[in-house]
């Protein structure tokens, strides 16, 4: 059986620079304080497209059997149900909350 | 026992050890784990927005968690900080992987050894953040800068991340000990190190969804 996954060297510094240049494009996004929708919007696609990196290659997800990537990738389209399920309903009860201070 | 026997419990125990992943069972048990962890997260999370949906004001993360140099306020900056070096962090993980690969002993040990320091370094600002923000008065049920949820979510959300890192740093201690006195190459396989990788580059990847959802949203 071969050993673990490789993955080339190359690889690794490209992505490790790019998660570099992210970070920094999400900071620089809420430092020039972009116009409401689009700040959230900007920040959610950058954040995962960080987080795809990091998966594809980092955690080699990317170079594993379609089974494995299936099984890892599936289960977490549950968070995005529970986003959409649980954020509209905290609207639904805005103001309804007994300590808001200071 | 019959050959025919034997052979027939041969087939029965290669069919059963074959994996549908073809990977080994200890990287599947740590994709396990990482997806309940990433579920975990994704529920705090979640009820952190809920939260904060539902009270409609907020701290201002930025002003909250600025640094003061030369008298200029400067938003986030121990944020930023932080965040790069857990960037780093990764990056000298991935080439400790890269170099298990090549059982270089010597090398894997070094980047192991950095990808340690790098994570004390995140803990010991995280040490900073929190002794900061508790002088000023912020506790779980109360805080200075708004709803007394901020506090109890800052505490709760990093309070969980900084524990992964400082598991992190003890488990990559562990590997990076059985690197050192050649227990790996008894073993024959230096897969540890890379299953050890999924761990810390899956704190890494939880860090970015607490950047972005609890300070720079």
């Amino acid at each position: 059986m071969a050993e673990g996954t490789h993955v080339p060297i190359r690889k690794y510094l490209v992505v490790w620079l790019w998660l570099f240049i992210l970070s920094a494009l999400a900071y620089f996004i809420d430092v020039v304080h972009v116009p409401a929708p689009w700040k959230a919007i900007l920040l959610v696609v950058v954040a995962l497209m960080k987080a795809g990196m990091i998966m594809a290659v980092f955690m080699h997800l990317g170079y594993e059997r379609l089974s494995l990537i299936y099984a890892v990738v599936a289960p977490l389209l549950f968070l995005v149900v529970m986003t959409i399920a649980f954020l509209p309903e905290g609207t639904a009860i805005l103001g309804s909350h007994s300590i808001v201070a200071p | 026992m019959a050959t025919a026997e034997l052979s027939l419990q041969h087939e029965f125990h290669d069919y059963t050890l074959r994996s549908p992943f073809r990977a080994s069972w200890q990287k599947v048990m740590m994709w396990v784990f990482i997806v309940v962890d990433a579920l975990t997260f994704g529920s705090l999370l979640v009820s952190y927005g809920f939260t904060r949906v539902s009270i409609g004001t907020w701290a201002n993360p930025a002003h909250v968690f600025a640094l003061h140099i030369g008298g200029k306020e400067i938003p986030l900056l121990l944020i930023a900080i932080m965040t790069f070096i857990l960037v780093s962090s990764s990056g000298t993980m991935a080439l400790a992987v890269a170099n298990a690969y090549e059982r270089n002993k010597k090398r894997t040990v070094l980047f192991l050894t950095l990808t340690m320091l790098l994570g004390l370094t995140f803990v010991g600002c995280q040490v900073y953040e929190w002794t900061h923000l508790i002088t000023h008065g912020t506790r779980p049920w109360w805080n200075p800068y708004g709803p007394p949820q901020f506090g109890a979510y800052f505490f709760t959300l990093t309070g969980f991340h900084g524990m992964h890192v400082l598991s992190g740093v003890l488990y990559l201690a562990i590997v990076a000990r059985m690197v050192a006195n050649g227990t790996l190459d008894r073993r024959g396989s230096y897969q540890l190190v890379e299953i050890a990788g999924l761990y810390w580059h899956f704190v890494d990847l939880i860090w970015v969804f607490i950047f972005t959802m609890f300070y720079l949203f």
